[in-house]
């Protein structure tokens, strides 16, 4: 028999029992919630007359229906006030930690729970959220899960599952400098499709991987749901241990040193036997664009719409022709010469510091095009907010003509007030291109940080090596 | 829960793959705090022509008469067929609550995304896979066929077309008994209580950090 995956090894960790026919009850060390897929669960809860498991395990923040100005007042649309509200009240209610709208430390999900170091190696995550994904980064099993799972683990602190299988997603050597963990994971799910890691848990792994720093660890791991994979994951090392240790929730004192000894076992035995591997050449990556409704319908910015005449998978073709009628692009056309109205720096996929710093560098002394409407940053939390007003990222946007806003998932999704107009399109850091997301009928673009930045200067997709050179 | 046994359900068509969740129900509606009242937005912006927002009549909305949930051939669908990746997208249960509040009972595509293939079990829907050629044949059958209809026999895993042909399909033996009996998976996990129990101070012991 050959080694332990990395997957194999943190599933067998949380295996509390198992039916013959393999379906697992599997432990929740962490349990990270937000307003919109709680609140029918806080309630099946209370009709049941049951409470929670272990209330230490779960942590909430509202993200995704705040507003992104104006936070001292009351929220004004009414719906998204109540979801606000009622999480509030949930988690006052039954003593559970929430990172409330006020609160320096809210934030987008994602991003708050690595940065108060609820995150560690080693554990199982879930989130009512599929971008859970992005908790992979630290050698964790995270995976979202639905509204009726969320009460599940809840009662229970359990997960009835069943094993996926272990893909490897190799990127080899590093790449060119200008391109980003973004654009990695974006000709990752163009090679694999949006569907290719359905059934699997993939470990992201090789040189250019490794060369990551958390953050952008984070960026990849986030979009393994973008591939089909419920979870994406990479092994602990060095750079891990250093992000982890000295946040306010992580591991101190007399167990540090037991705990970073087993954190170190969290990678894949070098025997390790994967169902399925792809391997890419990281020197060959690009900066990428989508010009689709899906992430997998991305090209590196100097390619061309593709033509759907030429697809012979007849389901295929017809995909394309439905995306290029929706985006309001033309067969053959060059991507750069694509123009967006809107520029949107944020989500939990590309909001952290280190995300705005690449995308303030692009921005810096220049001037946002006359033809965008409107360019705006995010940030992930209140104290990426924090940090980048004191790096004074803040006046490099605000002087190049972006808006700086407050903290959430904002027009990622769209459930706020930040939203497109029909037909408007946008170069977004986000996740999802696919229709209506950022606003019915909207078009959305999804990019890096350092080419959403491009294109507001320039007014049109660009290579941003070109920029920088 | 509701227990699914036997359907015999009018089947609409969606000839579109990757079908995400985003498009089953947008997630305007998503700010509910309820679990029901979701049917009436199912596949919302395919459905009107006009930009939806909760609380609206939808009667006095500008009706798609072209999307195939509006045609009148279809209406009290109770199983919906689809092309591949159906559900992909966010975790969303309310997908499902859309589906379930409207009526569909069924869905049958090639492949599901995963967070959504297991949110259906847990409440009463049953996503069927079956091979792609089967697929493309009910697909055809159903566009020349007024009223088709299938009868979904879960306990015996097959389905049956009005000509009398038969499909089976494979299902997960736990779901399968959940779904036949109504079971609440809530109230079987804690019957292992003791064993979470058991688990967890082992772990700790282990890795205390995990639980501070
Ligand atoms: S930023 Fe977007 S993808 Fe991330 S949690 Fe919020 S809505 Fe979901």
């Amino acid at each position: 028999m050959g080694g332990k995956t990395l997957y194999d090894k943190l599933w067998d960790a949380h295996v509390v029992r198992e039916e013959k026919d393999g379906t697992a009850l599997l432990y929740i060390d962490r349990h990270l919630v937000h307003e919109v897929t709680s609140p029918q669960a806080f309630e099946g809860l209370k009709l049941a007359g049951r409470s929670p498991w272990r209330t230490r395990s779960m942590v909430a923040v509202p993200d995704h229906n705040v507003p992104t100005t104006g936070r001292n007042e009351t929220i004004k649309d009414p719906v998204s006030r109540i979801q606000v509200e009622t999480l509030d009240k949930n988690c006052s209610d039954l003593g559970i930690t929430e990172f409330k709208m006020g609160d320096v430390r809210q934030g987008i999900v994602h991003v708050i729970g690595p940065e108060q170091g609820l995150i560690m190696p080693g554990m199982t995550v879930v989130c009512g959220d599929s971008h859970t994904a992005t908790h992979g980064a630290f050698g964790a099993l995270a995976f979202g899960i639905g509204t009726s799972e969320v009460e599940h683990v809840m009662a229970t602190q359990c997960l009835l599952q069943k094993k996926s299988k272990n893909m490897l997603v190799k990127v080899n050597g590093p790449v060119q400098q200008g391109v980003s963990a973004k654009d990695i994971i974006l000709a990752i799910i163009g090679q694999l499709g949006t569907a290719g890691g359905t059934g699997y848990a993939i470990e992201f792994s090789g040189q250019a991987i490794q060369n990551l720093s958390m953050e952008g660890r984070m960026t990849v791991c986030n979009m393994a749901i973008e591939a089909g994979a419920r979870s994406g994951m990479i092994a602990v090392d060095e750079t891990t241990i250093n992000y982890v240790l000295g946040r306010p929730y992580a591991v101190s004192g007399d167990q540090q040193a037991t705990a970073v000894e087993a954190w170190k076992q969290l990678q894949s035995d070098p025997d390790a036997v994967f169902d399925k591997v792809i391997e890419l050449d990281g020197a060959s990556i690009e900066p990428q664009v989508t010009w689709g409704t899906s992430p997998e319908m991305v090209l590196p910015v100097t390619g061309n719409v593709p033509d759907p005449d030429q697809e012979p998978n007849p389901t295929k073709a017809e995909g394309i022709r439905k995306a290029i009628k929706y985006m309001g692009v033309e067969a053959g056309q060059s991507l750069e010469s694509i123009r967006p109205d809107k520029i949107f720096i944020g989500s939990c996929t590309n909001a952290r510091v280190e995300d705005l710093r690449e995308a303030a560098a692009v921005a810096r002394g220049k001037k946002v095009a006359s033809t965008v409407k409107l360019a705006m940053v995010v940030p992930g939390s209140g104290l990426v907010k924090q940090q980048a007003e004191a790096e004074g990222l803040d006046q490099i946007f605000i002087e190049a003509g972006f808006e700086w806003r407050e903290p959430g998932c904002s027009m990622c999704l769209a459930m706020n007030a930040d939203r497109l107009e029909p037909q408007e399109r946008c170069a977004s850091t986000s996740n999802r291109n696919f229709e209506g997301r950022q606003g019915a009928g909207g078009r959305t673009h999804l990019v890096s940080p350092a080419m959403a930045a491009a294109a507001a200067v320039t007014g049109h997709f660009v290579d941003v090596r070109e920029l920088m050179a | 829960m509701e227990k699914f046994t036997v359907l015999d359900g009018l089947v609409v068509p969606l000839d579109r793959a990757n079908v995400d969740t985003d498009a089953i129900i947008p997630k305007q509606y998503l700010k509910s705090i309820k679990r029901a009242g979701f049917g009436p937005n199912l596949f919302d912006d395919w459905r009107y022509l006009d930009p939806g927002e909760p609380g609206m009549d939808n009667s006095t909305r500008r009706v798609n008469e072209d999307f195939v949930l509006n045609q009148v051939a279809y209406q009290g669908a109770e199983v919906l067929l689809a092309r591949e990746n159906f559900g992909c997208g966010s975790s969303r249960e309310h997908a499902v609550w859309a589906l379930e509040d409207y009526g569909i009972r069924s869905v049958i595509a090639p492949s599901f995304a995963d967070i959504f293939f297991n949110n259906c079990f847990k409440n009463g829907v049953l996503p069927i896979i079956l091979a792609d050629e089967a697929v493309d044949r009910l697909f055809s059958e159903v566009s020349g066929h007024n009223g088709y209809s299938l009868h979904i026999d879960l306990d015996a895993q097959n389905i049956k077309t009005p000509s009398g042909e038969t499909f089976t399909f494979e299902v997960d033996p736990f779901r399968k008994h959940c779904l036949l009996n109504g079971l609440d998976d809530i109230a079987l996990t804690l019957q292992h209580a003791a064993d979470i129990k058991l688990y967890e101070q082992k772990r700790q012991s282990e890795a205390p950090w995990l639980f501070s």
